[in-house]
């Protein structure tokens, strides 16, 4: 088991209460094993308690990035929020922490 | 092919100042964009603005302008910025002043106006975007509302022979495309360049986020020379193909990755960015690594723009009361905890009124919340307790309160910090674009 962050990068970007948080594969290679396993669902599952509107992901293949849009995300919108990161920057380090599953065969040195 | 290269000097109102003498002195650039205004800083500069009609601009204007100027104007560099904040005007008339006490004369200045709406807003009751609810259940609230103007205005600034162009509220990425509509007379209507144009004004209105900011994490991503990041410059051609590059020397990387992370910053659906002037697709932008710290980027595109302008309105939200303790040392978890459950049982006690409250262990479970954060003692602690208030002095109570852990609370505790200010927040509204009418006003030093 590896962590998402063996295989991918990502950054946060916040609008009003909405996050964005992209998560791209270091090699290309890696793209469809995030597709596969980084869904919408299991990043509303794990950010349960902190986002608590809709998380929609946007496929970009070109980059071999994902990006996913999470709404009510950030205690009511950056300006007025109560958090200590009102921005939601550190998010994105909590979603590489997501167990990912890489195929028996797989080369970490690729990676 | 015709290309100009695009330094970006400030990607927030704070950003460092040196990094744009760089780009002034050795970074071969004709334009120079500083992106100051954040979200809300509008609305606070409106407040200065109405204590003193000669403020509401940039309060670092005179340090960046004094930084800059010298270089810029030996270099013939062009320099484009929002930090007018909401007074451009004062803020080109300070700018000719400065210029003038540099020494520099026959400085062209001009200020782009007109994105104040408030009034518009008071007349039209308009469904808020990005959160929940209309612009009348702001009401008396709101304190100010500004348009995010497009390129056009900035643009015929410079086509009147502006060497400064100073505006208010303004998207960010259209600060970049002026300089490139100046350059190459592309039309407004060309949706494909404007996209390409708005993909490269993305990448580089954060200026030090593509040269290697906000991207490090050792082993992972190392990043070298963070302490003197170079900012970005962007190599633009006629027909909107792009490079992205820093001055040699300077810190940081150029590389695919952080172009990847900075394409998809703050981005919602990548194939439709919304722009005043096109609404930009970046869903087919590929990246190449042409040579070290340079990336070519291709594939952006666009389509008409919107009918409506986006407008940020900021009101005047209540107050937020904070203070914090540190405890560290064996046990530290427990007496932080301990210190929480005091102030927790204080702040009833004494009927402190607030609407929200967070009680935080930074260090434990400040950031994510408990489930999210690996248990084990930590050596340090710090307790945070903040809530939203109706006034300042319900706000300071908070601190107060926190405070008094010192001989109240448990052993040990230190640090202690408080604080209480008063929110003014921002909501979104669209605006029919009929009802805005930039202007351009100049002044020469």
């Amino acid at each position: 088991m590896a962590k998402l962050r063996d295989i991918a990068h990502s950054r946060t970007g916040d609008k009003g209460n909405i996050s964005n948080i992209s998560v791209i594969a270091f090699d290309a290679r890696h793209y469809p094993l995030l597709c596969a396993q980084v869904t919408s669902a299991r990043v509303k599952a794990h950010f349960d308690g902190i986002v608590f509107g809709e998380v929609v992901r946007y496929e970009l293949p070109n980059i071999a990035a994902l990006n996913f849009v999470l709404d009510q995300a950030l205690g009511g919108g950056v300006t007025r929020s109560l958090a200590l990161d009102a921005h939601g920057k550190s998010l994105s380090s909590a979603l590489l922490d997501l167990e990912i599953e890489l195929p028996p065969d797989h080369d970490r040195g690729a990676a | 092919m015709r290309t100009i290269r695009i330094g970006s000097g400030a990607g927030y109102s704070g950003d460092r100042i040196e990094p744009a003498i760089e780009l002034a002195e050795k970074g071969d650039i004709q334009y120079l964009v500083f992106e100051c205004l954040g979200e809300r800083t509008v609305a606070l500069a409106q407040r200065a603005r109405l204590k003193n009609p000669d403020d509401g601009f940039d309060p670092l204007l005179e340090a960046r302008m004094r930084a800059v100027l010298p270089a810029s104007a030996a270099n013939g560099i062009k320099i484009v910025t929002n930090m007018g904040a909401a007074n451009p005007w004062a803020a080109a008339r300070k700018t000719a002043q400065i210029a003038a006490s540099l020494g520099l004369s026959r400085l062209k200045i001009a200020a782009v106006m007109g994105d104040d709406v408030l009034e518009a807003c008071k007349q039209h009751d308009l469904p808020l975007i990005e959160i929940d609810g209309t612009l009348k259940m702001l009401g008396n609230r709101i304190v100010s509302a500004n348009a995010y103007l497009g390129a056009e205005p900035m643009a015929a600034a410079l086509k009147a022979g502006a060497d400064i162009v100073i505006t208010g509220r303004a998207s960010d990425p259209a600060l970049f495309l002026a300089p490139m509509v100046d350059a190459f007379g592309w039309p407004m209507d060309d949706w494909n360049l404007l996209g390409r144009g708005t993909v490269a004004g993305h990448l580089l209105e954060c200026a030090g986020q593509v040269t290697g900011g906000y991207f490090a994490d050792p082993g992972f991503k190392d990043v070298a020379g963070l302490a003197r990041l170079g900012f970005p410059i962007g190599e633009v051609s006629e027909d909107g193909g792009l490079v992205i590059t820093k001055v040699a020397g300077s810190g940081g990387e150029v590389s695919v990755r952080t172009c990847k992370e900075q394409l998809l910053y703050e981005v919602h659906d990548p194939s439709r960015y919304m722009q005043p002037d096109v609404v930009a697709d970046f869903s087919q932008v590929a990246v190449e690594q042409i040579g070290p710290d340079r990336v070519s980027v291709s594939g952006g595109r666009g389509r008409p723009r919107p009918d409506t302008l986006k407008i940020s309105v900021g009101y005047v939200d209540g107050y937020i009361g904070e203070g914090q303790m540190s405890y560290a040392g064996p046990g530290a978890e427990a007496r932080a905890r301990l210190a929480l459950e005091i102030v927790r049982e204080r702040l009833k006690l004494t009927h402190v009124e607030a609407s929200e409250w967070r009680f935080d262990l930074i260090g434990i479970d400040a950031l994510h919340g408990e489930r999210l954060s690996q248990a084990g003692a930590p050596y340090e602690v710090r307790v945070r307790v903040a809530g939203r208030t109706d006034t300042l002095s319900e706000a300071v109570r908070i601190g107060d309160e926190v405070e008094t852990l010192y001989t109240n609370g448990p052993a040990g505790g230190g640090g202690a910090f408080k604080s209480a200010r008063d929110i003014v927040a921002v909501a979104s509204v669209l605006l029919p674009r009929d009802l805005v009418a930039p202007q351009v006003r100049f002044v020469e030093a």
